[in-house]
Order: C-alpha cells, then structure tokens, then sequence
C-alpha cells in the first residue's frame, strides 16, 4: 500500500493563520470594500431625482453613517492587528513585514526573479507570507495608517468624542481639510489595486503551489511538503533567532 | 517713559463713543452685539461694556502690504457704525495708508511716533503678504521693503493680527507659480509676539471687529485653534452652519446651476461647495450686515478662508484636477488608467506562468490525477 504514493508529495498539515488573523483578515476585507463604496460616493454621489421633502429622506447621511461605523471597525481591527503582531504565531509576527535582515532582502529579490519576472529556478516555497509579499502587507499597513489619519482628521470636527479629537492636527499638517480630504481620496486607489493584485496572487499561489493557499484564510492550513518542512523547520523571512 | 507715552493719557472707548454723539442705547447695543459674536455668555456683556467704559483705546498701526484692500473695506462696513467710528477710523488707528489723512513723510512719521510713545502697547494689523523675491522689491512703501517694514513694527508690538488670506495663507498672489514670492507673514515674524490669524477673502467685518474687542476687553488674545484662528469664529465649518444642509444629509444636490435642483435650493456640493472643508463663520454672521453669504445667493463655497484654497482644486468641481495629466484628469482619471494597467498586468501575468511554469504545472496536475485514478482502482 505505502510504495503506491511514493511519488507522491507527502504534505502535512501546518496551522498558519490562527482564528484572529484570519478573523481580522474577513473584517478587514469588507470594511475596505465597504469603505470604498460609501467612499466613492461620498466623492460622487449619485443624481437623485425626489419628490420628498429633504426631511423624508436621508440618503447622503446614511451613506457617511456607514462610512464612518466602518471607519471605526477599520481602525480598531487594525489595532488589533498590530497587537497579534506580538503575541501570534511566527507567521503573524511583525517580523514577518519589516525589510530589516539581508536574508528579507534576499528573499525579497528572489521572488522577484522567479515569481514576477518568471525567470527559470528553483521555485521560492514559503509556508507563511513570502518576503516580497510582507513588504508590499508592510506598505498597506502604511496606506491602513494613511487612511485613519487622514480620516479621523476629517471626522474631527463632527465628533465630540476625544478619539478622533486625537486626530485634529493632521488637516493642520497637512494645510487644511480641502488636501486632507484629497490625499484620502487619492489614497483610496492604493487599496483598490491592492485588492485586484492581491486576489490575482492568492489564486496564482493557490495555482503553482497546489498547498490551498486560498482556503488558508479559511481554516488557517496550509499543506507544506515534507521535504520543505524537512529543510527548514520554520521558513520564515525574519526568523525569531 | 514719561506720562505722555502711556495709553493711559487716552480716553477710553466710551468716552469717544460718547463725544461722537452715541447715546448709551447705541453703545450696549454695540456691546451686546460683539459679546454674542464672541461666542461669550450673556453674563459677559457686563465685562465688556466695562472693560470699554475703563480702558484707555489701544493704539493700532494698520500695515497695507500686498492686498487688494477688501479686508479694510469688509471692516468698515461691519454692521455697527461704532466698529467703523470707534474702534478703527477715528480714534484707535494711527497708521493706516488707506484711511488716514495723513501722507508721505508726514504719515511715515506718525507710524514712527506711535511705535516708540507706545512700544509694547500697539497691535499691529497686517492687511497682504509680503513678497520675498527679487529682495523685496515688489512691495516697498517709503524706501523701505515690506518685509523691513513688518520686522521694525512687529518688534514692538503687543500683538499682532494678520488681517485676511494673504497674511495669513498667502493669499491668491502666493497661488503657484508664486512669481513674487508672496508670503504670509507667520513665516517671517522674527519678534516673539502672539499672532492671530484671521483668514478669509476678506474675513467678515463683525469677525474682525470682535477680534479687537476681544483684545481690548481681555487685554489678550482670543483663544486659537492649531492653525492660529481665534476658535470664536473658526472652529465650524461652513457645512456645519449652513442652511443647505438638510439637502446634503439627503442626497439632493445641484448637478448644474441653471438645473431645476437649483431652483429648489438644493446643496451645492456637487458644484465644487467647499463648505465641508471651510472653517468659517459666514453661515452663521453672513455678510452685509447679516444679508446673506455666498450659499445663500446660490453660489459654492470657494473655501476662501483655507490655505491654498486657490491651489487646491478646481472652484466648481468637486474633483480637483492632477497636476501634470491633463487638465480634465483628476484622481479618478488616473486611478481608473492605473486599474485598467493592473488588469492588463495581471492577465499577462497570468498568461506568462501558463507558459513559463509549464513544467510545474503540468506536475502538480499529474500528481493530482494520479491520486485521482489510484483512489478509483
Ligand atoms: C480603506 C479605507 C478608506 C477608504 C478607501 C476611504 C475612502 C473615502 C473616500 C473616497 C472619501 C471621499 C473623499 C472625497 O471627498 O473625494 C472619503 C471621505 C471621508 N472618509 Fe474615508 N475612507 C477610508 C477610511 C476612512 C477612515 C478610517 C475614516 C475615519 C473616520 C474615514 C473618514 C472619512 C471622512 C470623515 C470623510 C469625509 C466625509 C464627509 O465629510 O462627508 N475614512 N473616504
Ligand atoms: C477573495 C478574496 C481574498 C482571499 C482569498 C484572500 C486570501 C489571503 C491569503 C491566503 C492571505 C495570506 C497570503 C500571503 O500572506 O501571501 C492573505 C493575506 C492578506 N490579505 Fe487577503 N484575501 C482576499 C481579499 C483581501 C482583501 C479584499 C483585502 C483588503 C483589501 C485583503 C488584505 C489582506 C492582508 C492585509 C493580508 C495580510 C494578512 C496579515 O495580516 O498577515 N485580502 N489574504
Ligand atoms: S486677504 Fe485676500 S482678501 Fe484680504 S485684502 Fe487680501 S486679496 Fe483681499
Ligand atoms: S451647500 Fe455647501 S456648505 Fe451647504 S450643505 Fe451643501 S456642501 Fe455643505
């Protein structure tokens, strides 16, 4: 029976996303899309034709409801992120997103050449994040950071709360709420090619790799190799030791 | 010092009040009026009235750099005849090129006396910018450049107010490329003296003369939000105070400004409002004596009382245009050109490891077939 799948890969089942990552991942996933809809429309929002009275209707004003109810979702699943960040596993450490040993850069160069460029090689198999894509999760953390500041900024003024109040020397840094408001705008668009490239290469991983990349931020396995698990106990960008 | 150089010799307030022929309805009129416009409680009306019937009148050098004269000219209009009589034209101010009598040497000298009878005791009003390129040769006043001018009368003031956009933010003639380099003067003020910044294109007359009575009731400076505006007048936005808003919270808006949404007196985001950007006071004081603001009449908010309004997007969109792509492209332009490339990208992408990881591929695909046959033997 066992010589039957000698050829075989034999893969083992590895616990990478834990119940938060990727409760955080969900929740992250649609506040933005969320947060880009009201924001567009916000932006832009669409000619209504009304026989109503102004006060029989509310339409701008639930729309900015749902923005902000999902503005504070966002900022507060993102704090939670940066927290597990220090109390996950290896694979949701901080390390994982931050260029700070060669051994980050070499990797980062490597999926380049053979998962961008396709240039012929070994085949880069990681089991968390790759280096390449922790740094571009690193740069989104950065837009994350963008976006709340910024926001909240705008959202200042309409709120008695001292949170965002936290928030009003951002428009004053930036010269004003009318280049805030623009910088949010702008902003919004490194989420949405973000989102597009991100997707493309959760099913391109899934596609090359065959370990259930997509299902990974379901149940949080990935089905690593053994010989990967044999070569390297934990292959991870910056490893704890 | 001696006795005469000390504004206690002046008369107070109301005492010219009074010898300009106001009775004492007119001035707690007055004095009510400017305690509400302050933003104070009623209890305070009592202070103020006090503090003017008390306090000798502080004497004001009023600077004219690079301007157009509109925030003189929104001062002295401000509703109560006693800001225009009293507190400005005839009593309170020594220097000022566009209302003084005096010219030439004659005026350059009074401006001098005042500065050193009353060193430390003057406000000093700056109306412009003061250009910085070519060595200040594009605003010079009696041989001296403005910025001479602002750096000499600063340095003994007690406070000085940057009256307007110009000298607070600049104005329109700091808007790119700036060819003076007109600067506000915040970023040249040398002399450790407080600043107020009172923006707008011009500020509203009543905003200006309750700035100074504050200085005059409190003998200091209003209090100020981050950017240096007394928060009296400039913690709201314009949205905040405006009467269009109800229509906003709904989702009507003007799509153009001869449309039927117009006439109904929709919310006029959708033509470039930048009422939800603006800290200013219009919709609550409005202009003209309380006539009406710029809203009011049908018109955008232009955001004239915010830094680099003039720079910072188009007046009658709410898109602003990106620099360098055009003139109709704006974020949105880019963003979608941007999403069209990834698309593109990606399809490419895609195509390229069909070809490039053949191998793999076509491994990984075996492997699984095979496990597919073996399960059904
Ligand atoms: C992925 C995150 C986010 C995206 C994509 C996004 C997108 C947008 C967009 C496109 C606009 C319209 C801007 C315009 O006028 O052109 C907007 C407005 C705004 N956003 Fe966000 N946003 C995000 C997060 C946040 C956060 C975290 C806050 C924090 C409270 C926030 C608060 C606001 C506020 C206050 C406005 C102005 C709305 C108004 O005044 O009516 N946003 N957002
Ligand atoms: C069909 C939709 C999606 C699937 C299947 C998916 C799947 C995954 C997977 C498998 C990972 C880990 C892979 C890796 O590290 O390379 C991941 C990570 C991540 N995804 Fe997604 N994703 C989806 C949509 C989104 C969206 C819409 C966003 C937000 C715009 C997003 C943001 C992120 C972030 C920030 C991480 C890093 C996670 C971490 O904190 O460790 N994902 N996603
Ligand atoms: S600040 Fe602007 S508004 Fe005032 S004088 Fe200058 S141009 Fe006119
Ligand atoms: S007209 Fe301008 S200020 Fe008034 S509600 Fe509309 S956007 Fe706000």
């Amino acid at each position: 029976m066992a010589n039957k799948y000698l050829h075989i890969h034999r893969l083992r089942r590895v616990y990478v996303w834990e119940l938060p990552v990727r409760f955080y991942h969900w929740l992250n996933a649609l506040v933005i899309i969320a947060l880009i809809a009201t924001g567009f429309y916000i932006a832009n929002p669409l000619a209504i034709q009304s026989q109503h009275e102004a006060s029989g209707q509310y339409t701008m004003g639930w729309i900015r409801y749902i923005h902000f109810a999902a503005a504070y979702l966002f900022f507060f699943n993102f704090l939670f992120r940066l927290y597990w960040g220090f109390v996950g596993n290896k694979y949701a450490n901080w390390k994982q997103f931050l260029p700070i040993s060669k051994k980050f850069f070499k990797e980062m160069w490597y999926v380049f050449r053979m998962d961008i460029m396709m240039l012929k090689g070994k085949e880069h198999m990681s089991i968390g994040h790759n280096a390449m894509a922790g740094f571009i999760y690193f740069l989104t953390f950065i837009a994350f950071l963008v976006q709340c500041l910024t926001g909240f900024g705008l959202y200042a003024p309409m709120s008695t709360w001292w949170l965002p109040k936290l928030f009003t020397w951002v428009p004053a840094v930036f010269g004003g709420d009318i280049l805030t408001r623009q910088i949010h705008h702008w902003s919004m668009w490194f989420f949405i090619l973000f989102a597009v490239i991100h997707v493309y290469l959760v099913f391109y991983h899934d596609y090359v790799e065959g370990r259930g990349e997509i299902s990974s931020m379901g149940g949080g396995w990935k089905f690593i190799e053994e010989e990967v698990f044999e070569r390297n106990h934990h292959q991870t960008p910056n490893p704890e030791n | 010092m001696t006795n005469d150089a000390s504004p206690n010799t002046q008369p107070t307030y109301y005492q010219e009040v009074e010898r300009k022929g106001y009775s004492r309805r007119d001035f707690i009129g007055f004095v009510t009026m400017m305690t509400a416009f302050m933003g104070l409680e009623k209890s305070a009306i009592g202070q103020v009235a006090k503090a003017l019937e008390t306090k000798p009148r502080i004497p004001v050098i009023w600077l004219h750099f690079q301007e157009c004269t509109c925030c003189s000219e929104s001062f002295i209009r401000s509703s109560h005849p006693i800001v225009a009589d009293i507190l400005l034209d005839k009593i309170s101010l020594d220097y000022s090129e566009t209302l003084m009598a005096a010219s030439g040497f004659q005026a350059e000298e009074a401006m001098k006396n005042t500065m050193t009878k009353y060193k430390g005791e003057y406000i000093l009003c700056v109306e412009g910018s003061v250009p910085t390129g070519a060595d200040g040769v594009y605003c010079m006043i009696g041989g001296k450049t403005s910025m001479q001018i602002l750096e000499e009368a600063a340095a003994g003031a007690k406070a000085v107010i940057a009256w307007g956009s110009c000298a607070s933010n600049g104005c329109v003639q700091s808007a790119k490329p700036n060819p003076t380099k007109a600067t506000p003067i915040h970023k040249l003020l040398k002399a450790n003296v407080p600043l107020i910044k009172v923006p707008g294109c011009p500020p509203i007359g009543e905003v200006m003369a309750g700035v100074i009575v504050h200085l005059v009731t409190f003998g200091k400076i209003p209090e100020l939000d981050r950017v240096g505006r007394p928060k009296a007048f400039y913690s709201k936005r314009v949205h905040d105070s405006c009467y269009r808003r109800p229509f906003y919270d709904a989702g009507l808006f003007v799509e153009t400004f001869d449309d039927e949404n117009a006439k109904k007196g929709y919310c006029l985001y959708k033509v470039g409002c930048k009422g939800p950007s603006t800290y200013n006071a219009c919709g609550v004081m409005k202009w003209n004596n309380g006539t009406s603001y710029p809203i009011q009449s049908g018109h955008p908010c232009i955001g004239c009382s915010e830094e680099n309004y003039w720079d910072n997007g188009r007046l009658y969109e709410r898109a602003s245009a990106f620099a360098g792509f055009g003139i109709e492209a704006n974020a949105d332009t880019l963003g979608k050109v941007a999403l069209a490339a990834t698309g593109v990208a990606v399809a490419a992408h895609a195509v390229a490891t069909n070809v490039r990881k053949k191998k793999l591929i076509f491994e990984l695909e075996k492997e699984g077939k095979q496990s597919e046959q073996e399960l059904k033997s």
